[in-house]
Formats: C-alpha cells, sequence, structure tokens
C-alpha cells in the first residue's frame, strides 16, 4: 500500500492506495468524485481528462501514487460560487454535449487548449481533440463551445 | 409552422436542462453507483470462437482472496433463456430457429465473449485475480464466420439451426418483379455488403444487482434505454420474477445507440448472484468486454438489382441478402433484416414492384441487432447505391433519375409495394434544399479546379426515407413482435401548480427533459421552471416501451400531449363549477381557464390548488386530485425523409480522402426544440460518415478472433476526421400524431453513407471505378484506383 496525499480541487487529501490503484480510480472509488469517467480502457476516449498540477491528463494512464504531492482539479472543482466556468457555460449555451458522458473530459482538456491559444480556429480545436472521443455530437457544437469558451476566457482575463 | 408564443415552449430553442448536472460532474450513470456492502462481478469470457465446455474447474478459484461466490451454467442452467422479442417466419411458413440464449455458456462457447463464469468477490481486483484460477477445458471447434460458408453445414452453432440458417424470409409480389426485370429496358446490378459495426457509447455497459431480502424486492440499476422492457423479459423470461417485486432504475445513462435496448446476460447475472449472496453485485464493463459483449450492428451482404424502362422510371426492384445474426438472437435482432428494412425499399419513389429475400445466419460472432438507424440504413444504402450506378450506366443526372421517380406531394397517403403507408412527405423540397445550400450547379466548376490542384472532387447525393416512430402495436404484433409498441406518460398537477411528467420514453443523450418540458410549458402555459421530466425507474414509471427508432416524440410525447387533454378536461369541469358556468362554454388557452366571450376565468394553478383543496369544488362528479395517464398506440409509423449532399476530394497518390461539404436537409414534421434536433443530426451524420469511412468490426476467418476489439483497432470517427455540418429543414407535419412530428435521431445515420460512397464513386469516375465497399479507407480508395488502372492495361 501506498501513502499519497496531494491537492484535489483545493482542498488536501490524504489516501492509502494499492500500488496498482490509478489516478481515476482514486478520484472515482476512493474520493467518490464520478465526474470523472471512463470509457475505455486503452487511453484513447479521454473521458477521464483531468488536470494535473495545470496540464491536462488522462487520468487512466497515470497511478495515483504519481499524483502524490500534485494539483489535480477535476470537472467538480471548475464551477466558483454556483457559477459555472466560461468553458462550461460555453457548452451550455452551444448545446457542446448530448449524453454528458465524455463531457467533462472535454472540458477539462478544451481549458488546457484555450489557456495556449486564446483563440483557437476550428482547425485548432479539431486537430487538438484528437484524444477526446464523442460518439453523441458529431463534434460540431463541441468546436463551436470550446471556441466561444476561450473567448469568453479571454475576454473575462 | 408553429407560432412561437412562449419562449420556452414549441419551437423554441431552449437550453437544456439536463446540462447543469452533466457540466459539473454531478450525473449520475449507473457506475458512479455504490451500495453498502456491495460486491464485484467479474465475467470470465471464452477466448474462443467455437468450442465445447468439457469440464470448469473453479475450486481454487472459489478459495482465493475476497471471493464471495463462482457461479457457472451448473448454477444458472436452471433460469430461462435471454428472449428474442420478434418471431419471424420463413417464406415456407415455418417459424424461425430459435436456439436458447443461456446466460452463462451452457456445454459449448459460440463467439468470443461468450460469457463462461462470473466471479463475486470483495474487489474488482479480487475478482479478476480469482478469475484466472479457474481452468476451463475447451475442446476447440471450427470457427462459423463466413456466411456463405456457414451455410454449407460443415459446422453447425445450434443443433436447432440446421446450416446456421436462423429463417428465410421473404417480402414482395416475386412474380410481378420477375415479370417487371423481363420487360426491362436496363437492368442495373449491385454486389455490396453493409459493413458491421459497434455502437461504441461512450459509457460502457454497467448493471448493478440488489435485493432485499426483508422485503424480496430486487432492484436492477442498468445502462439501459428501456427499463421496462428490460423488467418483462428479465422477470418473465430469464428470472421468474413478478414485476411488483422487481425495479429497474436506468439512471444516467450516456449514450446508447441501440447497443443499450436489448436484455444482457450481465443484467439477468448481477440480479440473480444478488440474490444468491445476499449482497449487492456490481458488474461495468471495461471497453475491450464492451466490443465483445455488446450487441454489433448492421453485417449484410447484399445483391440488388433495379429494372428500369427506357426513359429511367423504375420499373421493379430485387434484393438478396445474407443478414448476420452472429451467435445468439439478440431481444429485437430479428426484426432488424426484414420488417425495419424489407418494407424500406421503396425508398422516395414509385416503384410498383419489390421483391426481397433474406437468409439470417448464425456466425461465431458477437450477436447483431439495431444499431442507430437499424435496418434503414441497409436499405437507404443499397437502394441510393444502386440508383447512383443505374444513373452512370443510363447516362443520366442522378439527381434528375431521383426526381424523375419521386412520389410527388399528391400522391400521399402512399402505398408502396411492400406493406407501409407514407401519410406525408414532399421529396422535391428537400431535394431543391439540398440541392441549393451545397450549390450543386457548381460542381463542375469546383471539379475542374480541383482537377488544377491534382485533386479528385466528388459529390454524391443520397434521398432518403426511414420509418420511425415505432409502432402501432397490432401491426407489429401481426408481423411477429412480442410486445407492444405504444408508450405511457402520467402528469402530475402538483397543489401548486407545478408538473411533474412521469414517461416510458428514456432520454440518454436526446434532451429529453427540456423538449418534453418544452411542450408541458406550451400546452398548459406554464413556466418551463415549473416542469420535471421524471424517466428511468419502473416504480415511478406507470409503464414504458423506451426510447430507439426514433420513437421518444412521435410515441412518448404524444402520450404526454394525450395526457395533457385528459388534465385540461378535467380542469375545465372543476373551472366551470367555480365560475358557475357550463363546461361546454370552457377554453382554455395561455394558462387560463376562461367562460368563452367573457373576461371571467381561472389559471391554470388556481384549477390545480382547488384540485387538492376542494372546497368549491363539484365533488358528487369531479373526483378530487389532477393526475391523469395516458397510453399512446400510434396510429401508423412516422416518415421522416430528406435529401443529404457530400462533397469530397481525393489525393490519387495516397487515397486520403476530405469531406469539403456536407449538406443535409430533412423533414422531420413540426420541430419542439430547433438546437436539439440539428444536433441530434450531427451526431447521426458522424456515425454515418464513421460506417462510410472508418469504422469496421473484422473477425478473423479462420479463428474468429475479433480483430478490431478496441479503440486503438476500431476507428472511431474524431474531431479532425470531421467536417462542420450545415443542417436545414423542410416540414411537412406527421398527419397522425398529435404534435405532428416525425422523430430526428436515426436520419443522420440512415442518410450519410450512401452519399459519402456515391461522392467517392463520382470522384473515382474517370478511373471507371463503380463501387467501393465501406469503410472507404484511404487503402481502399487507392485499391480501387490501382485495380481499374491495372485492368485497362
Amino acid at each position: 500500500m501506498v501513502n499519497v496525499n496531494l491537492t484535489v480541487n483545493g482542498k488536501p487529501v490524504k489516501a492509502v492506495v494499492e500500488g496498482r490503484t490509478l489516478l481515476v480510480q482514486l478520484l472515482r472509488e476512493t474520493l467518490g468524485l464520478t465526474g470523472t469517467h471512463v470509457g475505455c480502457d486503452t487511453s484513447q476516449c479521454g473521458a477521464c481528462t483531468v488536470h494535473v498540477n495545470g496540464k491536462s491528463v488522462k487520468s487512466c494512464t497515470m497511478l495515483a501514487a504519481q499524483a502524490d504531492g500534485a494539483t489535480v482539479l477535476t470537472i467538480e472543482g471548475l464551477a466558483a460560487n454556483g457559477k459555472l466556468h466560461p468553458m462550461q457555460q460555453a457548452f451550455h449555451d452551444h448545446h457542446g454535449l448530448q449524453c454528458g458522458f465524455c463531457t467533462p473530459g472535454m472540458v477539462m482538456s478544451a481549458l488546457e487548449l484555450a489557456q495556449h491559444n486564446a483563440s483557437p480556429s476550428e482547425t485548432e480545436v479539431r486537430e487538438w481533440l484528437e484524444g477526446n472521443l464523442c460518439r453523441c455530437t458529431g463534434y460540431h457544437n463541441i468546436v463551436k463551445s470550446i471556441r466561444a469558451g476561450a473567448a469568453a476566457m479571454k475576454a473575462g482575463a | 409552422m408553429n407560432v412561437q408564443v412562449n419562449p420556452t415552449g414549441i419551437g423554441a430553442s431552449v437550453k437544456r436542462s439536463e446540462d447543469a448536472r452533466f457540466l459539473t460532474g454531478k450525473g449520475r450513470y449507473t457506475d458512479d453507483i455504490n451500495l453498502p456492502r456491495q460486491t464485484y462481478a467479474f465475467i470470465l469470457r471464452s477466448p474462443h470462437a467455437h468450442a465445447r465446455i468439457k469440464n470448469i474447474d473453479t475450486a481454487a478459484a472459489q478459495q482465493a482472496d475476497g471471493v464471495v461466490a463462482v457461479f457457472t451454467s451448473a448454477d444458472t442452467a436452471k433460469l430461462g433463456g435471454l428472449p428474442c422479442g420478434w418471431l419471424i417466419h420463413s417464406k415456407d411458413g415455418k417459424p424461425m430457429n430459435e436456439p436458447k440464449h443461456p446466460v452463462l455458456a451452457e456445454g459449448k462457447v459460440r463467439h468470443v465473449g461468450d460469457p463462461v463464469a462470473v466471479i463475486i468477490a470483495e474487489t474488482l481486483a479480487d475478482a479478476r485475480d480469482a478469475a484466472e484460477l479457474i481452468d476451463v477445458d475447451y475442446e476447440e471447434l471450427p470457427a462459423v464466420i463466413n456466411m456463405d460458408a456457414a451455410q454449407t453445414g460443415k459446422t453447425a452453432l445450434h443443433e436447432v439451426a440446421p446450416n446456421n440458417l436462423c429463417y428465410d424470409w421473404e417480402l414482395g409480389d416475386k412474380a410481378a418483379v420477375d415479370a417487371a426485370f423481363a420487360k426491362a429496358a436496363h437492368v442495373t446490378k449491385l454486389e455490396l455488403t453493409n459493413n458491421r459495426l459497434v455502437a461504441n457509447p461512450l459509457e460502457p455497459r454497467s448493471a448493478i444487482g440488489d435485493f432485499n431480502a426483508a422485503t424480496g424486492e430486487h432492484t436492477l440499476y442498468t445502462t439501459s434505454q428501456n427499463p421496462h422492457v428490460i423488467r418483462l423479459l428479465m422477470g418473465a423470461f430469464v428470472l421468474a420474477l413478478p414485476e411488483h417485486k422487481l425495479r429497474v432504475v436506468a439512471p444516467d445513462v450516456g449514450g446508447g445507440f441501440g447497443s443499450k435496448i436489448y436484455h444482457y446476460a450481465e443484467e439477468a447475472i448481477v440480479t440473480w448472484a444478488s440474490a444468491q449472496i445476499g449482497r449487492p453485485v456490481k458488474w461495468t464493463a471495461d471497453r475491450s468486454e464492451s466490443f465483445v459483449s455488446d450487441a454489433q450492428g448492421r453485417d449484410h451482404k447484399t445483391t440488388v438489382e433495379l429494372a428500369l424502362d427506357k426513359d429511367g422510371k423504375f420499373l421493379a426492384l430485387r434484393e438478396h441478402t445474407l443478414a448476420n445474426m452472429g451467435a445468439y438472437l439478440s431481444t429485437f435482432s430479428t426484426a432488424i433484416p426484414t420488417w425495419l428494412h424489407g418494407t424500406l425499399l421503396a425508398g422516395q419513389y414509385t416503384t410498383p414492384a419489390i421483391y426481397v429475400n433474406v437468409k439470417a445466419i448464425f456466425t461465431s460472432t458477437v450477436a447483431v441487432d439495431a444499431y442507430r438507424g437499424a435496418g434503414r440504413p441497409e436499405a437507404t444504402y443499397l437502394l441510393e447505391r444502386v440508383i447512383d450506378k443505374a444513373a452512370k450506366e443510363t447516362g443520366r443526372d442522378p439527381v434528375e433519375l431521383r426526381r424523375l421517380n419521386f412520389i410527388q406531394p399528391h400522391q400521399f397517403p402512399y402505398q408502396t409495394p411492400v406493406a407501409l403507408v407514407y401519410d406525408t412527405g414532399n421529396y422535391q423540397a428537400s431535394m431543391d434544399q439540398a440541392l441549393k445550400a451545397a450549390d450543386y450547379a457548381g460542381f463542375a466548376k469546383r471539379r475542374d479546379e480541383a482537377k488544377k490542384r491534382g485533386r479528385l472532387r466528388g459529390i454524391g447525393v443520397c434521398a432518403y426515407i426511414e420509418a420511425c416512430g415505432i409502432a402501432p402495436s397490432n401491426v407489429a404484433g401481426a408481423l411477429g413482435a412480442r410486445a407492444g409498441l405504444y408508450e405511457a406518460a402520467t402528469i402530475r398537477v402538483n397543489p401548486t401548480g407545478s408538473v411533474q411528467v412521469f414517461t416510458g420514453s428514456h432520454s440518454h443523450g436526446q434532451g429529453h427533459e427540456t423538449t418534453f418540458a418544452q411542450i408541458v410549458s406550451d400546452k398548459l402555459g406554464i413556466p418551463i421552471g415549473n416542469v420535471d421530466i421524471v424517466h428511468g425507474d419502473t416504480n415511478k414509471i406507470p409503464f414504458g416501451m423506451g426510447t430507439y427508432g426514433s420513437r421518444s416524440l412521435a410515441v412518448g410525447g404524444s402520450a404526454i400531449a394525450k395526457a395533457m387533454d385528459k388534465i385540461i378536461a378535467k380542469g375545465k369541469k372543476i373551472a366551470a363549477h367555480m365560475l358557475e358556468a357550463a363546461e361546454g362554454d370552457m377554453t382554455f388557452e395561455n394558462g387560463a381557464f376562461k367562460v368563452a366571450g367573457t373576461d371571467r376565468q381561472k389559471t391554470f394553478g388556481e384549477i390545480a390548488f382547488s384540485a387538492y383543496v376542494p372546497h368549491n369544488y363539484p365533488l358528487e362528479t369531479v373526483e378530487p386530485g389532477l393526475e391523469e395517464t395516458a397510453f399512446y398506440d400510434p396510429k401508423n409509423f412516422t416518415f421522416p425523409a430528406g435529401t443529404y449532399v457530400a462533397e469530397v476530394e481525393i489525393d490519387p497518390d495516397t487515397g486520403v480522402l476530405d469531406i469539403i461539404s456536407f449538406h443535409a436537409s430533412d423533414d422531420f414534421g413540426n420541430i419542439i426544440n430547433p438546437m436539439i434536433v440539428e444536433a441530434q443530426v450531427h451526431g447521426g451524420l458522424a456515425q454515418g460518415i464513421g460506417q462510410a469511412l472508418f469504422e469496421h468490426c473484422v473477425y478473423d476467418e479462420k479463428s474468429g478472433q475479433l480483430v478490431s476489439g478496441s479503440f486503438m483497432d476500431y476507428c472511431m470517427p474524431r474531431a479532425d476526421n470531421l467536417p462542420s455540418f450545415s443542417v436545414a429543414h423542410t416540414i411537412t407535419p406527421c398527419t397522425h400524431n398529435p404534435l405532428g412530428v416525425k422523430g430526428c435521431g436515426e436520419a443522420g445515420a440512415i442518410g450519410s453513407p450512401p452519399a459519402i460512397i456515391n461522392a467517392i464513386v463520382n470522384a473515382l469516375s474517370d478511373y471507371g471505378v463503380t463501387h467501393i465497399e465501406m469503410p472507404a479507407t484511404p487503402q481502399r480508395i487507392w485499391r480501387a484506383m490501382q485495380s481499374v488502372k491495372a485492368k485497362k492495361h
């Protein structure tokens, strides 16, 4: 068993996990943060994307033990004081989600893009999303949402 | 058109109320649920496509750390098999061959992934580890993969199905078709396959069984599109549990696309096992497991012939198809290649004679059942491909050939030669709209410009029709359905005027919580925030047949409309009493009951309150309370139709293809929420384009192993594979349901594959390519070009 200490959504977390425990298992099963989803077993779908030390990471590809000392942000930590983050709001405004299962991963991935590139083109957004699968939307409205969300983040910065 | 008076009413693009929970991580999918004292199930599956099970030794696994129980067919053989919901009769009148579909393999395994044993343990890791200790002694048997070879009788998967035949079905007037072909001026023949697909909703299937010994109640949480159907099938046929002791909950479900309609073995296993061990049992598929256990889609091998007269009028259509059933009959599998396919072969055209013969074949592969579109994409693909080929062969423009044969607006209702009666439509209108948006007239110029850049540009058209809103129960019953296909709704008006709608439809991405609330807001004239849509729980909902076949709005929405009519009728009685007016003088509009021609009125909220505080109330004739239930059984199918136009460019050196544009024009009848409808089309298009260009579920013909068993091998469409779509609509309201709606969920997946393939064949026409199989990968496109090049030299 391994002791891990990390910060999740701004709060300190202590846990004792098996060595083989994945970060996503720590989040979902130990911490009950079930907004982060598991959609595959080959690190293809991106539904489990969270931020680790400010970078988007597929939490199924990382051991919980590797996150010792890290700062983790999940979809549950995004809205502040009951107000959606501009990227979440953009997904709502542009109907960027249907079943909602890929959505947390999409939003977390989009956030990192917007941090690098405040005004991504359609092509840039589509290429950025190569690690995130959606089966519902055909990506059309996700692309719209991310561009709008990035613009809103820029305007609010 | 709808007149938009209510900003949250019918016709408004109301933002979705369900988004808030999904965007903040507060969705509650099955795997998010954890129960006290929960155990975890791992299912040991067959590594072989076909083998006899000589022995299963579970002794070591039983003793392993954390293991609570291990079950095999020795324990479950007494349970019923997973039932098939649709009986098909062969053309000789005999019922289909219907082998038992055991929950755990009995004596034989028949596909890779067939469940053999279940291990239940304190943790999933314990269960997995223990599974490795189970020793299954298999005697391998030949795999049955190729459908032609399957019919030779060398290897039979099931004793009850000689030559691996499930049924040999036909529809249509064969003699009339043969006569028409005999006098045809031209016959176009095409052989094609409709590639096997995996639905792959992003949420893998999951199920939790929870038995309460004190009450005798079994609860199943499951990733289902139709919890009542699961309760009925599992309770009545597999586990022999009465409905009142069996609760099925389908909470938030992460996409379905057909694959979550069916009753699966794992649902029965966790429900049954929970009662055996007295603790909750949870099972969640990993993606590899989904690939070998979720019902798959399509997989037809078809020969189609179209007979034309000298003017290009269609005289007759003839089709022979082999349809792959997989190893067992999934819930609705048998209906898909027959009644959901053969009946659509008239398409949008006046073809007077049609004959179709479908042989359904068992193979040692995962069961095949409905996948978005279900039978209708297969019909549309072969029809729209053979029409394009006929146009090429007879020197006609493919659009003009279609227009020449369209059913005209004045011909509705239109009886096709394959059983259906189309109620309404306007096919020229959608063709006009799509061609205009795509600038079809300007294509030649764009093609020439592309040629200068060394690129091959092609344009493809598809005019599709589908039969949705399934289904009139008496018609379905006459055709072999073992269930009714109505929908139920209860409207509960609370004392202070808020409304809960309990619907038998199930939303797994479609946005019912918004769309249905709009209908209620519109009809009852109340704020949308006062309306809640409740679905997915058999203990809350009166009954339900669920969501598939683009039926939620046309059937489920109509049930809601019908229940509201009852609410309004009762409200009028109450209001008439309170206003001392005659019931016949009461009107209801904009949320108020009025005495016609006066300004005397009672608001909806006042009537609701009075119904629960009945002091000034017609108690002699009207019961207190304001809650009504309606069941709506559709009078006919609905017939969404439209035209799709795809334009592509191909790099002749590599075969790599770009979709330059994709224009859709759909007629879904009246539209409640345009934003949601457009997005349904987007999603359908992506899946259809996925079928046309990327997706292929492949089994090794010799070993029967699934070659494309992960997201690394099965090519799901990604954001950078697709363009943005142009989506528009025309409207001919459905004539036989109260909302005038037709359904929009499947159209995109039905109409897009032929549009894409027609565009590719068009782009390659200079090379003499007349057909290309799906998925049209760069390699296939390049090879098609080389093979014809080679033939020329």
